[in-house]
């Protein structure tokens, strides 16, 4: 577990650099991880999956599954990779601040 | 996370032994060599002691006072209670049939991965403490003292043991090893060393009833999601139901088949084929798992998460329970549940297949059928219209999960589906499948990115084999019954075998499947069109 520091914010990630919790999550949070993830330039498209994740994940405790996500923005899964090159789960959902997902997967 | 060498690196394998004996050679626990730990508030929850921030990069694990007597008396209660574990400390002779069989010591050439010398890990502490000639002759005996060295010795290389029990076939003792790794693993787990990958599903199951804690509303709204699918691709829409009483089968199968591709394509080939046959089931969404990470935890938390199946079954009142293509449920099923969770429910029944009449004698007392078995069985009945040809862009081979192969025996009735609903099957290697399977290199809850480049050399072996039907057949298409497959051989094939994706059996099965009423196909249940198949059989 570490700290980091960005734009004045302090946040508590775990080893994979996800946020330890959602609650801490601040716009900021998004901007830090955009560098990490080879984003220039955050457009509406990105903002569309992060809120849709968060909205999801705040009813439900969880991240939806990618073909629901698909479904959601509707957004085809090739797009999501292209707005998010570590995909929907390492790029998104940690993006988003929601955790890595566990278990057959 | 740290990255890995590309494929032509990782093959120069250094098998040179070094000079200095086992006992001095300290792990290498540097980024990348090892799981993360369990969070502490995931222990907590679980009520698992020692529930701390710590890293195995640490010089110090912050170990209770007692840990000595922790792992002493730990190590004695389960000496007293399995017999099993107190012969198999005796009885190896260490003839090293074992040796060379483990994926791990094929892909690393590290000898600690010898199935031998991991068991040694555990036995020379064993010898210490439990027999005359090891407190006598100490080392000479190979008995050694419990070091704080020790333990991080056993977290490296018990979790560099998938308990895939390939070597156990090898040994004329029957030593079952993947036993020794468990042993070890609840003795660690008695001092707070865990993984994360393994402690919070264990979390997640004991709270939501599956792995990755996804509550009833996205069950329901994922299987109506396939449904969708389905109807869209064939016209006809499947009717499951949820939590519903008098139901005749409850069907249960890894919530990773509900969550993660392509083990969904899987799923949608379960509800097709339910639909086809116009099963009486139910789906429960709290007992919506198959697999147990309990099972690499410790036998009390495999028997708790066992069980919920069970309490579900009898709470709705099924007869029987049908079981998805999951791969380490089946052997908590299969080895243990009988002595572990006594016997099943009053009102459940020896499972018969309601269209067949066939009654599953081998599941007499866990009342719980695979589905590979029940559907070769509907169609050794012809009670399947399946249409093959509809899969004649693939070259299949089949990589028996190692728990259906070797903890049930369950290796014809896949082929034999196989055989039915595609019309080009390859065989790898006969030393390669069957009992002498070749594990994924990433079960037992190893199936976490951190340690990919293990997981990378410990499916060599696997891959190796499937390279060799993709160059001598042009195979494209590795078939697996195992949700843990499904999620790790993707990667695994990228990286040795570009060009081989990955299916569940039952996913090849609604392919193939003709359902009453339905329209023609013009994709297949990936949403890639069909060329031209769908005329191929008439």
């Amino acid at each position: 577990m570490a700290e980091v520091e960005f734009k004045g914010k302090k946040f508590v990630v775990d080893e994979d650099g996800f946020l330890e919790d959602f609650n801490t999550y601040t716009e900021e949070w998004v901007e830090f991880c955009m560098k990490e993830e080879g984003i220039d330039t955050l457009t509406e498209e990105h903002w569309n999956v992060i809120n849709i994740l968060q909205d999801y994940y705040k009813k439900n405790g969880i991240a939806p599954m990618v073909r629901v996500l698909s479904k959601l923005t509707g957004f085809k899964l090739k797009h999501i990779y292209e707005l998010f090159p570590s995909g929907p789960g390492k790029g998104a959902c940690k993006m988003a601040g929601l955790p890595k997902p566990t278990g057959c997967v | 996370m740290v990255d890995i060498p590309n494929a032509d690196e990782l093959i120069q394998i250094d098998r040179t032994p070094g000079k200095e004996s086992w006992m001095d050679v300290p792990p290498d626990l540097s980024e990348g060599r090892f799981c993360y730990p369990a969070k502490p508030k995931t222990l907590e929850y679980l009520g698992l002691p020692n529930a701390r921030v710590w890293s195995p990069s640490d010089e110090d694990w912050q170990l209770p006072p007692d840990w000595q007597k922790i792992v002493h008396e730990g190590f004695k209660e389960r000496l007293d209670k399995y017999r099993s574990l107190k012969v198999f400390m005796d009885i190896c002779v260490r003839c090293g049939a074992c040796a060379d069989k483990c994926h791990y010591y094929i892909g690393s050439g590290d000898p600690k991965n010898m199935p031998v010398l991991r068991a040694e890990l555990l036995r020379s502490i064993y010898r210490n403490d439990f027999t005359m000639a090891g407190k006598i002759l100490g080392r000479i005996a190979g008995a050694r003292k419990l070091t704080p060295q020790v333990i991080k010795e056993w977290f490296s290389y018990f979790y560099q043991c998938t308990e895939c029990r390939r070597c156990s076939v090898y040994c004329p003792y029957g030593i079952d090893t993947a036993e020794i790794t468990m042993m070890a693993r609840e003795l660690l787990n008695l001092l707070g060393l865990n993984i994360n990958w393994i402690k919070d599903p264990v979390a997640n199951c004991s709270r939501t009833g599956n792995h990755l804690g996804i509550q009833p509303q996205n069950m329901v709204e994922i299987i109506d999601f396939f449904c969708d699918d389905i109807e869209e691709i064939t016209g006809v829409r499947p009717n499951p139901t949820f939590n519903r009483k008098g139901a005749e089968v409850l069907f249960i199968t890894p919530s990773g088949d509900a969550f993660a591709d392509p083990g969904t394509y899987t799923y949608m080939g379960y509800l097709m084929l339910f639909e086809a046959i116009g099963l009486d089931y139910t789906i429960s969404t709290y007992a919506s798992e198959g697999g147990n990470f309990g099972l690499f935890t410790s036998s009390d938390m495999m028997k708790k998460i066992n069980a919920k199946m069970y309490h579900e079954a009898e709470r709705l009142g099924v007869k029987w329970i049908l079981g998805g293509e999951c791969g380490h449920m089946w052997r908590v099923i299969n080895q243990y549940m009988d002595t572990m969770n006594g016997p099943t429910g009053p009102k459940m029944e020896i499972p018969k297949s309601p269209i067949t009449g066939t009654v599953f004698k081998n599941a007499a007392s866990t009342k719980m059928v695979h589905i590979a078995e029940f559907t070769a069985d509907l169609i050794r009945n012809g009670k399947l219209n399946l249409k093959p040809g509809r899969n004649d862009h693939l070259k299949v081979t089949y990589h028996d999960s190692c728990n259906p192969a070797r903890a049930m025996g369950m290796l014809d009735e896949p082929r034999y589906v196989l055989q039915n609903v595609c019309n080009n099957f390859y065989e790898m290697p006969e030393n390669t499948i069957r009992e002498q399977t070749f594990c994924c290199g990433s079960g037992s809850g190893l199936n976490t990115e951190e340690i990919m480049e293990l997981r990378m050399r410990g499916g060599l072996p696997r891959a190796n084999a499937v390279k060799h039907v993709h160059d001598k057949y042009g195979v494209n298409m590795l078939s697996c019954v195992c949700a843990i497959d499904r999620a790790v051989l993707p990667p695994l094939m990228d990286y040795w075998v570009p060009g081989v994706s990955v299916t569940g059996l039952h996913e090849l099965v609604g392919n193939a499947l003709v359902l009453d009423g339905e329209h023609e196909r013009e994709t297949n249940l990936r949403f890639e069109p069909l060329e031209n198949a769908e005329g191929a059989d008439e």
